[in-house]
């Protein structure tokens, strides 16, 4: 079903039909888990999840225009759909969700989503606002110094670009002429504080003009759109041009977190209108549009992906927690490290 | 052999170990052509170009987490931190982020990177340039801490540093810098992480300390000789993780310990040691574990009377040796 994990198709080219609907089936299994991680929640087993619902179309179609085989992906914790595009399996994302001892990422040390990628070098070291910024300039100047023309790809919302950390990193960035994409995901709040408390302009693209490249927003909820705007900043990445700061604009369709309640922020209308917006509807739309969905196929795609979720639910659930002795291990290599 | 200052080693150590790794790289502010403000990158630019020596953006916590991502990704960077009082905005990207890169990703990312920190006193430096701030890296599991006071550690612990997997954070002392010379051997060789020296064998207590106040103590030491107090010096070399065995065996065997450091005695590295002595020489001791360190003042005044008053010094420390001696 995630038909993007070993995707063989050149990153210049088209998206073909085919593959859009690829992604649109990448999309669906990626809601479809966020929702029962949610529900998770709700019964006591998973402790916390940031939920990707809305940001589905952005975080699919910008790996979409990546190489999974050498670029590097500095991602934050809001990137469900985007660990399901680099083929990460539903079972492995749950085993995060719900801790458990086969946690790909940290062995279930870390929150969700945080730790390093078990097959592509993807990572998130922390949940500190902007700190994989700084860490992503630094991972690309290695590949322009190596020779590599791998492209780092760093990703952030509206929140981080308040940081000093962004300032600083797409500064160092521009100096150097770094293969590195800035990649914000704008929804308009930074937790509960909306879009004109955080920023006296429109946007985050404007900002690159003072760093010395290219700054472009794109409709996030725009498959083909996204994955052209990225496809030109990976391009230029790679060849030498330097970075590029990409803003997609989404929404976000539920609270930060399972934490969080935004009936106590967002007003009725400003929630309403969101529907209009869900990127798998939209998505839905286009390919019918197109003839490359039925309705049949549709609800085809969508019982699958229930299914698919219900069996990865059914396994993770049932399997241990991590022993005590194995959180003493990987401190530091080779000297003790504790008093 | 030869005769170097401490900051003669640094710079040769950073030479001759970007010469053994082509993926030994240093970045900081004024690292180029102005070869540091204390010169310990002096000529490296020269030698290895401006792709290994990075003049970086005035921004201290970009320069230690564009480190911390070249080291991730395949690099040994060296990070310069022009003064430890500028360290501040980088412990994000230090004490939050590089310590916890192995253990985060369950061993599968490491961090082989070095932190160059000159830090301490007594060179005037006021409020802000003056600053010890060695407590907040030795407190963070996931870090080691070292700091050498002499040109033969300088060597041997910069060149494990930059050996190492894991984020190492050197701290310099700056009035060592050109203060204190010593023999360095020509040929490689490192010292391991984690072990004190015994610097001044003695019998009738022993001083624990590090940085600055090593010299300051053997100053001490030779003062009391002439009165008969026999003081043995133990230079702890690392502060995180310290050498627990060697801080016993040595209070264990004086029975009596004085414990000098240049850093505000409260919650500090010198609290640590004691509650070790503590917990492993109780049976041992024959006097109280006592400490000196200046006043618990923001560090330290410019004005160079209230300096000397603040500083901890050779006979501030004789004065604390002949008192434990009496008891």
């Amino acid at each position: 079903m995630s038909a993007t994990a070993n995707k063989p198709s050149n990153p210049t080219e088209q998206l073909s039909g085919a593959r859009l609907l690829e992604l649109y089936q990448t999309m669906v299994l990626s809601r479809y888990l966020d929702e029962r991680v949610w529900l998770l929640n709700r019964q006591g087993k998973a402790a916390i999840a940031a939920s990707a619902q809305g940001h589905e179309a952005t975080q699919v179609a910008c790996i979409e225009a990546t190489d999974s085989s050498k670029d590097h992906y500095l991602i934050y914790y809001r990137q469900f759909a985007a660990m399901m595009a680099l083929g990460t399996t539903p079972e492995e994302m749950l085993r995060g969700f719900l801790a458990k001892e086969d946690e790909p990422m940290s062995a279930a040390r870390q929150f969700p989503l945080h730790g390093a990628h078990p097959r592509v070098d993807l990572f998130n070291f922390s949940n500190v606002i902007a700190t994989q910024l700084p860490q992503a300039a630094g991972v690309a100047l290695a590949d322009k110094l190596k020779g590599s023309d791998a492209v780092t790809l760093v990703f952030f919302g509206d929140g981080a670009s308040s940081q000093g950390d962004t300032h600083e990193a797409m500064n160092f960035a521009g100096v150097h002429k770094l293969p590195i994409i800035f990649f914000c995901e704008n929804n308009r709040y930074a937790i509960s504080v909306p879009i004109e408390k955080q920023m006296g302009v429109e946007g985050v693209a404007s900002r690159a003009i003072g760093y010395g490249f290219p700054g472009v927003q794109v409709d996030g909820t725009d498959v083909i759109a996204v994955h052209e705007a990225t496809k030109a900043a990976v391009e230029r990445a790679r060849v030498g041009d330097g970075p590029t700061l990409i803003e997609a604009s989404v929404e976000r369709l539920l609270a930060h977190t399972t934490d969080d309640d935004h009936t106590r922020y967002r007003s009725a209308e400003d929630i309403a209108q969101m529907a209009n917006r869900d990127p798998i509807k939209i998505l839905s739309e286009l390919l019918k549009r197109r003839d490359l969905l039925t309705d049949n196929a549709d609800t085809e795609i969508h019982d699958d992906a229930k299914k698919r979720v219900n069996v990865a639910t059914d396994i993770v659930d049932a399997e241990p927690y991590p022993s005590v002795d194995t959180m003493f291990d990987h401190v530091v290599d080779s000297v003790g490290g504790n008093f | 052999m030869s005769e170097q200052t401490v900051i003669e080693a640094v710079r040769a150590t950073l030479q001759s170990e970007m010469r053994r790794d082509d993926s030994v790289i240093v970045l900081g502010e004024d690292v180029g052509s102005r070869g540091g403000v204390f010169l310990a990158t002096d000529g490296l630019i020269d030698e290895f170009g401006e792709n290994r020596v990075i003049d970086m953006p005035l921004a201290e916590s970009s320069i230690c987490g564009v480190a911390l991502g070249a080291a991730v990704n395949g690099l040994r960077p060296i990070a310069e931190i022009q003064f430890a009082d500028f360290v501040w905005p980088a412990i994000n990207q230090l004490v939050g982020e590089a310590s916890k890169v192995r253990y985060g990703t369950n061993g599968m990312k490491t961090a082989p990177m070095t932190v160059r920190i000159p830090y301490g006193g007594g060179v005037r430096g006021g409020l802000y340039h003056s600053q010890s701030i060695e407590v907040l890296f030795s407190h963070t599991p996931g870090l080691s801490v070292v700091a050498p006071a002499t040109p033969y550690d300088a060597k041997g612990l910069l060149a494990t540093a930059i050996r190492t997997d894991d984020p190492v954070v050197v701290l310099e002392h700056k009035r060592t810098y050109r203060l204190v010379k010593g023999e360095v051997p020509d040929e490689d060789y490192t010292i391991p992480i984690g072990k004190a020296e015994v610097k001044r064998p003695g019998k009738d207590m022993t001083i624990v300390t590090y940085g600055l106040m090593l010299h300051y103590g053997l100053q001490a030491a030779e003062m009391a000789a002439a009165n008969g107090i026999d003081v043995e010096i133990l230079d702890l070399r690392t502060l995180r993780p310290l050498d627990a065995d060697a801080i016993a065996e040595s209070a264990s065997r004086t029975g009596k310990v004085l414990i000098v450091q240049e850093d505000t005695p409260a919650v500090s590295i010198s609290s640590e040691v004691a509650a070790i002595i503590g917990e492993r020489c109780f049976f041992d001791l024959d006097g109280p574990i006592t400490r000196l360190g200046p006043p618990e003042l923001p560090p330290m005044p410019f004005s160079p009377i209230q300096e000397s008053a603040f500083m901890p010094s050779p006979e501030k420390i004789l004065a604390a040796i002949t008192k434990l001696s009496e008891i």
